[in-house]
Order: structure tokens, then C-alpha cells, then sequence
């Protein structure tokens, strides 16, 4: 069956590496995740300081929506109509153990809000909602593993039903050193058709 | 297109361990919010609505689990239990499963736990669930914030109309644990009473836990209370992660997003179940996004008031709850209410009245700035316009 959609553009964030449609743009060996993101994000020179609050899974999933987004040469007044279906495996376990630790010990208790806020993966979705002002449809997803099916159902239906132009979707993970993050664009624009293989051969790219 | 409808249905809470009995002492206008002292839990007491520790495990015993299972475990096979059984579907590749939580078994990551830290991922919460049933899909775990619940309901649909599914079983839960409540805590959003939705004297929000759960299919075969899905949406607000827009924009555009998919105006409306966590910001936005779709006089209530607020289960417990006010003919009253205390007029239910219904809007907001609107209609009355 033919699809509709096409993939218009896509980002890897893995191994030290951040590729926008196959290209490597940017590399940092021998770097642990936080300084590793850090320097992404400089390189890209993109001035926005909440960058610097979020922890890791946003700073992952915000600048791979980032940096594949600013190549869209969106006016972000316009009221773009980009949903946004993001899924992993570790939901927000990452800052969860955080918020665990600063309440493990009753003599050691200090949980705050600051981290709190973080313990649910979908607020990354609300970090690059407010950058691009994406009041859009968005929706956060827990796999065992990549799952482009269910990627491709609950995209084409957002697109079937005109809920959205175009629909930002992917694999953003992160536990401790272990990161990635596939992110790829949805829409009748592009040339590369929108379907299971194609998705699973760009993620494995 | 596939008409999608909600149908079998349970919840499992601290109002009953079936639908029927929940909705009878929220019509006798029971709530199951207690002070509860557990300095374990949170230093100082608060109020929350909690399952039956001994009820839950009795009930769940009866159906001869072979494994250790955790509390929300146990409470999420015990509801869904209910609804496959009296469904009756045979379970096969078209049947779907979507299970909607917030944190899980976030608790196991507590050193005191005696289960593994690794129970925490909730993609082995959603394995256990799958294997009890033998589901022949992979569990669909919707974790986004507290419209989980109701999100759930709007991606069952989506599924069912891109034709992957016939049917999809939702069951979401959350439990109370030391994780949520010193967060909570920490933003200074628990009241240290009962929660008033809407009230002049709203002080903040209790934290409740139910597991509630539905059969969502496109089978005419339903249950009585069974409704139809007619519109949905889920807009984000694009303002703030932890606290709602001021102009309550992403539930404005959620609303009129699912009144245009529905075809239908604001006057369609004849009751709308509201989020109403009781916190200041959250029930002034809802007024206020009420208010820009001119929704002001359609009857609302928020459930917190019998259950607290139960994270990432409440869209869909209040969801089930509206689905027997259509059935019943009967608007609940908002319990806690007594005087409006937002800028916006809305007409917040104080008393359990009867009225015809067809039809009713549930909202939900929660952090990252997400909201979501649906619509739904008796089954009945559609099988009449057909």
C-alpha cells in the first residue's frame, strides 16, 4: 500500500554524534552525555537559557526537535501546525532516580520542584511546544523498543484526520550514558515515502 | 468511517471495586478522601482516597495469579479483569491493550521495596499486564502527564479508525506513593482538607489512586452505558511546563478542535466533567477557556472531591462516571463546592439533580502544558438517529 505521507527529514543524537539527514554536523568524542549535549547545543548557537534547566531527556529531545526544525525556515508566529508523537523505553527514569534519592533518606530529604517537574517523559514534548509555540497535538509513548507501527498509525491518523500538517516523531531514550534520539518529519512534502521499512532503515542508519 | 464507542467499563477505587457501586455512592455524594497519618509516606498528614490494602488483595487472590504482582499490578489485572470477562471478545491480533499511567511502579525504585528497581520501567508493567491476558499485542503505554487517562481514549479511537484494531481494552492506574506526594508537596499544591474544585476557599489538591478500565471498539454489541466517540483532541499549551496558560489556550483549542470533529456547537453540550484539581491556577484556567467557547452555563463537575485527583487514571475514571450520568440521567454534584471562586461564571453542579442527557465534554490538563478534550454521546440515542 502507498502511503500519503512522506519523510521529509530526519536527525539521529547517538554515540557522541548528531546527524541531520545522514550527515554527521557534529562530533565530541570521549565526552560524558551532559558535556557532550552542552557542546551540541553551543555549537549550534542557539540562545535560549531554559536549555540550561532542563534535564537530560529534554536537553536530548529539545535540541534533536531543534536543530531539525530550524532547517524547516518556520516563522514560528504562524501558528505551524507540527504534531509531535515521541515514544522510548526509560520514560523519565533518568531524573525519577534523582527525585528518589533526594527523598530515600529522612535525614537527607530534599525533593524540589525543579526536579520534580521532570519525573514525566512528556515534558519534553512541552519544552519544544513552547520554543517553536507548537500549540499542537502531542502524545508520549513507552515501547519496549522502537516501534515505528505504532509510530505510523498514530501519525497517519493525526495527518488523516487534518489534526495536523506535518508531524515531528520519533525515539527520544536516555539512562545515565546511554542516550539516543531519532526523530524524523511527516508530511505530504519530501520524496522519501512514509513506511515501516523505510522508518526502520533510517533508525538503524 | 467506523463508528468507535466506550463500553464495558470498571473501576477499581476506595468507592467500590465495580462501576455500578462507584457511581452510587457518588450519587449519594460519599467521598472516599481521609486523613491519613503515614509519616512514611509524608511528614506531615494528609487527605487522599486509598484502595482497600485487604479488599484488593482478596479480590485479585480469586483470580489465581501464579507470580508476585505489585499493588498497581494487582489493581489494574483486578479492574481489567472485570471488563474482558464481561466483554466477552476473544482475544486475538485485532484486539489492542493501552495502558495509561503516570509513574507506574515508581515505587520500586524505594530501597524498601522488595521488588527489583527494574519493576520501574513501564514497559515491564505493561509485559505483565499483557502476559496475565494473553494479549497478542504489545502493550500501548500512554504516559503523558495527568491526561493520560483521557488521551488513552482518543488514541484507542485512532486505532480503531486507521484500522489496526476492532477493539482496544484501557486500563490505567496510579498509585499513592512517598514519589508523588513529597513532589507534590514540594510545588506546595497539597491542601491539608478535603480539595474544592472551583471554591472561593480552594486550598490545593489531594492525590488519590483508582484503576479504571474500558472497552473501546467498534462493535454495535455494548453494554448500556456505552457511548459514542464523536470528537477528540489534545492541544498543547505551549507556555509553561509546570503551570497552566493564563488563557487557558491549549484546553481552548482542545475543545474546539474536538466540538469541529464532532460537528457539533457549545449548545450540543449538555454536561461537561471537568478536571477541577482544586489549585488555583488550574481551576482559573478552566474557567477561562470555558468561557472563551461560551460553555459558562453547561452544568460541570470536577470528581476530585470524591476520589482526589488520581494522575494519570482520572481522565478515564471520570470518563466511566460520565458515562453512568448519561446512563442515569443524572448531573453529580461537584463535591467541596459551595461559592464560585474563579473570575469566569461557570455553572458548577452543587447538587445531584436528575436531567436528560445525551451528551457530554471531558476535560484534562496536567504538566509539560498538555490538555484534551473529548465528546461523547449515548449509544442509544445514536442507534435512533441511524
Amino acid at each position: 500500500m502507498n502511503s500519503k505521507y512522506n519523510i521529509s527529514s530526519y536527525i539521529h543524537i547517538k554515540n557522541n554524534q548528531v546527524s541531520l539527514n545522514g550527515s554527521v554536523i557534529f562530533i565530541e568524542e570521549h565526552s560524558i552525555f551532559t558535556n557532550f549535549i552542552k557542546a551540541a547545543y553551543k555549537a549550534q548557537n542557539t540562545k535560549y537559557p531554559k536549555f540550561f534547566k532542563m534535564d537530560n531527556l529534554s536537553k536530548l529531545a529539545f535540541l534533536a526537535a531543534d536543530i531539525l526544525l530550524k532547517k524547516q525556515n518556520l516563522n514560528v508566529e504562524n501558528n505551524n501546525n507540527i504534531a509531535l508523537v515521541f515514544s522510548n523505553k526509560a520514560s523519565s527514569l533518568d531524573t525519577d532516580i534523582s527525585h528518589q534519592k533526594a527523598i530515600q533518606h529522612k535525614d537527607n530529604y530534599f525533593p524540589s520542584p525543579a526536579v520534580f517537574v521532570y519525573t514525566l517523559p512528556n515534558i519534553c514534548l512541552g519544552e519544544i511546544s513552547i520554543k517553536y509555540k507548537l500549540y499542537t497535538e502531542n502524545s508520549f509513548f513507552i515501547f519496549e523498543h522502537f516501534n515505528a507501527e505504532h509510530l505510523i498509525a498514530n501519525s497517519n491518523s493525526l495527518l488523516d484526520t487534518n489534526k495536523a500538517e506535518s508531524v515531528l516523531c520519533g525515539w527520544v531514550e536516555l539512562e545515565g550514558e546511554n542516550y539516543e534520539a531519532f526523530l524524523y518529519l511527516v508530511s505530504k512534502e519530501g520524496t522519501l515515502e512514509h513506511n515501516k521499512q523505510n522508518i526502520i532503515t533510517l533508525y538503524n542508519t | 468511517m467506523n463508528r468507535t464507542y466506550l463500553s464495558y467499563n470498571n473501576i477499581i477505587s476506595s468507592l467500590g471495586f465495580d462501576s455500578k457501586t462507584v457511581v452510587e455512592n457518588v450519587h449519594n455524594e460519599v467521598s472516599g478522601l481521609k486523613l491519613i497519618e503515614n509519616s512514611q509516606a509524608l511528614p506531615e498528614p494528609f487527605y487522599s482516597a486509598l484502595i482497600d490494602s485487604k479488599k484488593l488483595n482478596e479480590a485479585f487472590k480469586k483470580l489465581q495469579p501464579k507470580e508476585d504482582y505489585t499493588r498497581l499490578e494487582k489493581m489494574m489485572i483486578t479492574s481489567l479483569n472485570e471488563v474482558v470477562k464481561t466483554s466477552n471478545i476473544e482475544i486475538n491480533d485485532r484486539v489492542g491493550l493501552i495502558i495509561s499511567t503516570t509513574k507506574g511502579n515508581i515505587d520500586a525504585l524505594d530501597d524498601n521495596n522488595p521488588f527489583p528497581k527494574e519493576r520501574a520501567y513501564l514497559s515491564e508493567l505493561g509485559n505483565n499486564i499483557k502476559e496475565f491476558f494473553g494479549f497478542k499485542n504489545e502493550a500501548i503505554i500512554v504516559s503523558n502527564a495527568c491526561v493520560s487517562g483521557i488521551l488513552s481514549v482518543a488514541i484507542a479511537k485512532r486505532y480503531i479508525q486507521q484500522n489496526m484494531y476492532d477493539h482496544v481494552f484501557i486500563v490505567s492506574g496510579d498509585v499513592v506513593t512517598e514519589f508523588i506526594l513529597s513532589g507534590f508537596n514540594s510545588f506546595q499544591a497539597l491542601s491539608n482538607e478535603p480539595c474544592k474544585p472551583y471554591d472561593k476557599n480552594r486550598s490545593g489538591i489531594n492525590i488519590g489512586e483508582v484503576a479504571a478500565s474500558v472497552l473501546v471498539t467498534n462493535s454495535s454489541n455494548l453494554s448500556k452505558e456505552a457511548v459514542e466517540i464523536l470528537g477528540e483532541s489534545s492541544c498543547n499549551d505551549a507556555n509553561h511546563i509546570s503551570g497552566p496558560s493564563r488563557t487557558g489556550e491549549g484546553l481552548y483549542k482542545s475543545m474546539i478542535a474536538a466540538l469541529t470533529q464532532a460537528n457539533m456547537t457549545a449548545r450540543d453540550i449538555d454536561y461537561i466533567s471537568a478536571h477541577g484539581t482544586a489549585t488555583m491556577f488550574n481551576d482559573e484556567m478552566e474557567a477561562i477557556a470555558i468561557n472563551r467557547l461560551e460553555l459558562q452555563d453547561v452544568p460541570l463537575n470536577s470528581l476530585k472531591g470524591y476520589f482526589g485527583h488520581t494522575l494519570g487514571a482520572s481522565g478515564l475514571l471520570e470518563t466511566i462516571v460520565g458515562m453512568h450520568s448519561l446512563n442515569n440521567n443524572t448531573l453529580y454534584a461537584s463535591k467541596g463546592f459551595k461559592k464560585l471562586g474563579v473570575s469566569k461564571p461557570i455553572n458548577v453542579i452543587k447538587k445531584t439533580t436528575s436531567k436528560e442527557l445525551n451528551t457530554f465534554l471531558k476535560t484534562a490538563s496536567g504538566f509539560g502544558g498538555c490538555n484534551t478534550a473529548i465528546i461523547f454521546k449515548k449509544s442509544n440515542q445514536t442507534k435512533n438517529h441511524v
